[in-house]
């Protein structure tokens, strides 16, 4: 299970098993979304497939995030989605108003981000497995004008930028499996970053070096990955990150940390300290831009990795999750 | 969050840390030892090393309730699981702790039923929700958890639920501080004494380390200036040659403790002869089992239990970095055979293990200062 947390484990799973046999090179960074010059045209495309317990949850459902995370993979990688086709794995006895609604939701989704769905697939497997259902999704996505995605353009003192508040959707999923007895009232964060990402490039697309959704194994994941990959060290000043109170107090309560909780609908970018500025002015003028951050910056040391400051002087490693985050009780 | 903020206040840190500096004597070198694992990923977490003087040290005690339970009982616990109709329901801190043949999360992965719980009561649902099947809660903790399983046990008697065991690994916190002090190879100055384990217990049960063994303890909280405020309680004491046991965490911990859990936890609970510790050995006196009037509902009477018993990896050296005498990166196996991902001790398990804290959050900091030291 935790090969599928998004944290050390996946990335070993990836770098030591499917890149090798299936790519035929490892070496290349693992980025969101592959871009590929097919006879002169640059294209982009990635798939992600989605399992989540259970199917709806404030905020959203797995319909929505079927979308807007294959929107948000290529959005960061610096293309916008223009066409996707989506595979259903259905478990045998789901009722026909739950796949309707989801339908429609998938529908909305699409259209508010400006994607067009061309065509799918269906399968049906025994009642007991699929956990209801679970989606795929792929999509193909034109290149955003300008826009270069390498961490190897990462350089010391380039402003690392956080889109909003983090862990709202892995907390809400935590507490909508209904297992704790805690409520909160708190939202999965699931849009698409699309517009987000447009408006960032209007005013700073030269400048921008590294884009990544932090989803699984969250913000703390991601910049792991960063350091990794352009062997810089990420210094985070947590009293720059955005976190809303419940999420921090159910991060307390459940001794989690809110930079290893998913998220699906912010991103994080790296740029240069030049634009850092401007693309707070440019994000903020759009609804839901408003809590965009700087919440720190690229620095030679620690390399490869990410350290946290903390309000009083003090600093700590943050390092990749392992496996899930479960939470700490006694 | 409010409440949590006044202890994070950057200004008032800022102060207390001064104070310390001011308290300490600059040719004296002090070990303080911080017994719950709480304290210990509290410290890293918030980086307070970074804060304190370098002549204060403080040692990681054995307050980490899986870091101390022998991997023989993973392996009983394990053994009643692998029956047909049994569910192994346990917190989520022991999902990853290793038995001799994986731990509870790789189990699952081979098809176990094995449930996270977040209270003993949700194991008691499980129960109620699956009559089928019978439900056995892997009980594990100091006197903090000990009285919830206790209520637990009380309900399920009450109510007469036929298809729900607990399998006891309580713990007491004072036997293991008492097998600290005896170790040889210990000179600790004072004690920050646990803040949850107190609610319960209270402050009485700690006066002998002050009156007998002559060391200051201060039961302390969890957040940054509560563990800068205990310390510099502690200062203060061994500056005037005293040893008393003081109270910081007031807020929380009476005086007196918890009457209620602890009778709970009396009519429920027996002291065992003696009980294995990862890493102690056998300590006499120190874990609870369920009384003859709860034999029913007590795995270890209802089902066989091989009574395992692993010896750990030679090369680890748990017991040591437990007791304080080494600290983790000093573990032949720390960092290179023994990690969070693949954990061969326990305390390299738990967020609250001093190996995993020391892990996460301070050693690749300790390598990355040498090198650029060295790269200087």
């Amino acid at each position: 299970m935790a090969h599928g947390a998004g944290g050390k484990a996946s990335r070993r799973l990836i770098e030591g098993l499917f890149a090798p046999l299936l790519y035929g090179s490892s070496a290349e960074p693992l980025g969101d979304a592959a871009h590929l010059n097919l006879n002169g045209a640059r294209v982009a495309i990635t798939t992600d497939g989605f399992v989540v317990k259970p199917l709806s949850f404030p905020g959203g459902s797995i319909g929505e995030l079927a979308i807007n995370g294959t929107v948000n993979d290529l959005a960061v990688s610096g293309a916008r989605a223009e066409v996707l086709v989506v595979t259903f794995v259905l478990e045998a006895g789901l009722p026909t108003e739950i796949l309707q609604a989801e339908i429609q939701v998938m529908a909305a989704a699409a259209r508010e981000a400006g994607v067009r769905i061309a065509g799918g697939d269906t399968k049906v497997v025994e009642h007991g497995k699929a956990d209801g259902m679970y989606i795929t999704t792929t999509g193909v996505g034109t290149p955003i004008a300008g826009v270069e995605i390498d961490p190897a353009s990462v350089r010391p003192g380039d402003k690392v930028l956080l889109s909003g508040p983090i862990g709202d959707h892995g907390i809400t999923i935590l507490l909508a499996r209904g297992e704790l007895d805690l409520e909160a009232d708190l939202c999965s964060d699931t849009r698409s970053v699309l517009p987000f990402v447009e408006a960032l490039a209007r005013v700073a697309a030269p400048s921008i070096r590294w884009m990544r959704d932090p989803t699984r194994g969250g913000v703390a994941t991601s910049l792991n990955e960063l350091a990794r990959d352009c062997g810089l060290g990420v210094v985070l000043h947590e009293d720059a990150i955005p976190v809303r109170d419940t999420v921090r107090g159910a991060c307390e309560l459940l001794g989690l940390d809110p930079l290893h909780i998913a998220n699906e609908g912010q991103f994080l970018a790296v740029l240069g300290a030049e634009a850092a500025e401007a693309a707070l002015e440019g994000l903020r003028q759009i609804p839901g831009g408003e809590e965009a951050r700087i919440i720190g910056e690229m620095q030679k040391q620690p390399a490869g990795a990410v350290l946290v400051t903390t309000r009083y002087g003090g600093t700590r490693i943050v390092d990749m999750l392992v496996g899930d985050p479960l939470p700490r009780i006694c | 969050m409010k409440y949590v903020d006044e202890f994070r206040s950057p200004e008032l840190i800022g102060k207390t840390a001064e104070e310390i500096r001011r308290l300490a004597d600059p040719h004296r070198h002090y070990r303080l030892m911080e017994v719950c694992g709480g304290h210990t990923h509290a410290i890293y977490r918030f980086g307070l090393k970074d804060i304190l003087p370098a002549n204060i040290e403080l040692i990681h005690g054995p307050g980490c309730p899986v870091c101390v339970l022998p991997m023989g009982r993973i392996d009983d616990g394990l053994s009643i699981a692998a029956r047909a109709g049994v569910i192994f329901a346990a917190f989520g801190d022991m999902m990853r702790v290793p038995g001799t043949q994986g731990s509870p999360l790789e189990h699952k992965a081979r098809g176990m039923d094995v449930r996270i719980v977040y209270s003993p009561s949700d194991a008691i649902k499980l129960a109620k929700a699956n009559p089928q099947k019978h439900v056995m809660f892997f009980a594990i903790g100091f006197e903090t958890t000990a009285p919830s399983t206790a209520l637990t046990l009380q309900r399920a008697r009450k109510e007469g639920l036929r298809n729900f065991s607990v399998f006891c690994n309580h713990v007491t916190i004072i036997p293991a501080i008492r097998a600290i002090l005896d170790s040889p190879d210990m000179r600790l100055d004072g004690f920050i004494g646990p803040g949850h384990v107190s609610t319960v217990i209270g402050c009485r049960p700690y006066e002998w380390i002050a009156q007998n063994e002559n060391k200051p303890i201060v039961v302390s909280g969890f957040e940054p200036l509560d563990l800068l405020q205990s310390i510099v309680m502690l200062l203060r004491q061994l500056r005037a040659g005293e040893a008393k046991v003081e109270n910081q965490y007031k807020r929380v911990v009476p005086w007196e403790g918890n009457r209620a859990a602890l009778r709970a936890m009396a009519d429920v609970f027996q002291l065992r002869p003696y009980f294995e510790w990862r890493g102690l050995g056998f300590i006499s006196q120190s874990a609870l089992r369920l009384r003859e009037e709860y034999s029913e509902w007590d795995a270890e009477k209802r089902f066989d239990v091989p009574g395992i018993r692993v010896t750990d990896p030679k090369a680890a050296q748990c017991g040591e970095v437990l007791k304080g005498v080494l600290k983790p990166a000093q573990c032949k196996l720390f960092g290179n055979e023994c990690t969070p991902e693949r954990p061969v001790g326990a305390l390299m398990v738990s967020s609250e293990g001093s190996c995993a804290a020391y892990y996460n959050y301070e050693h690749r900091k300790a390598a990355l200062v040498t090198s650029i030291s060295a790269s200087v």
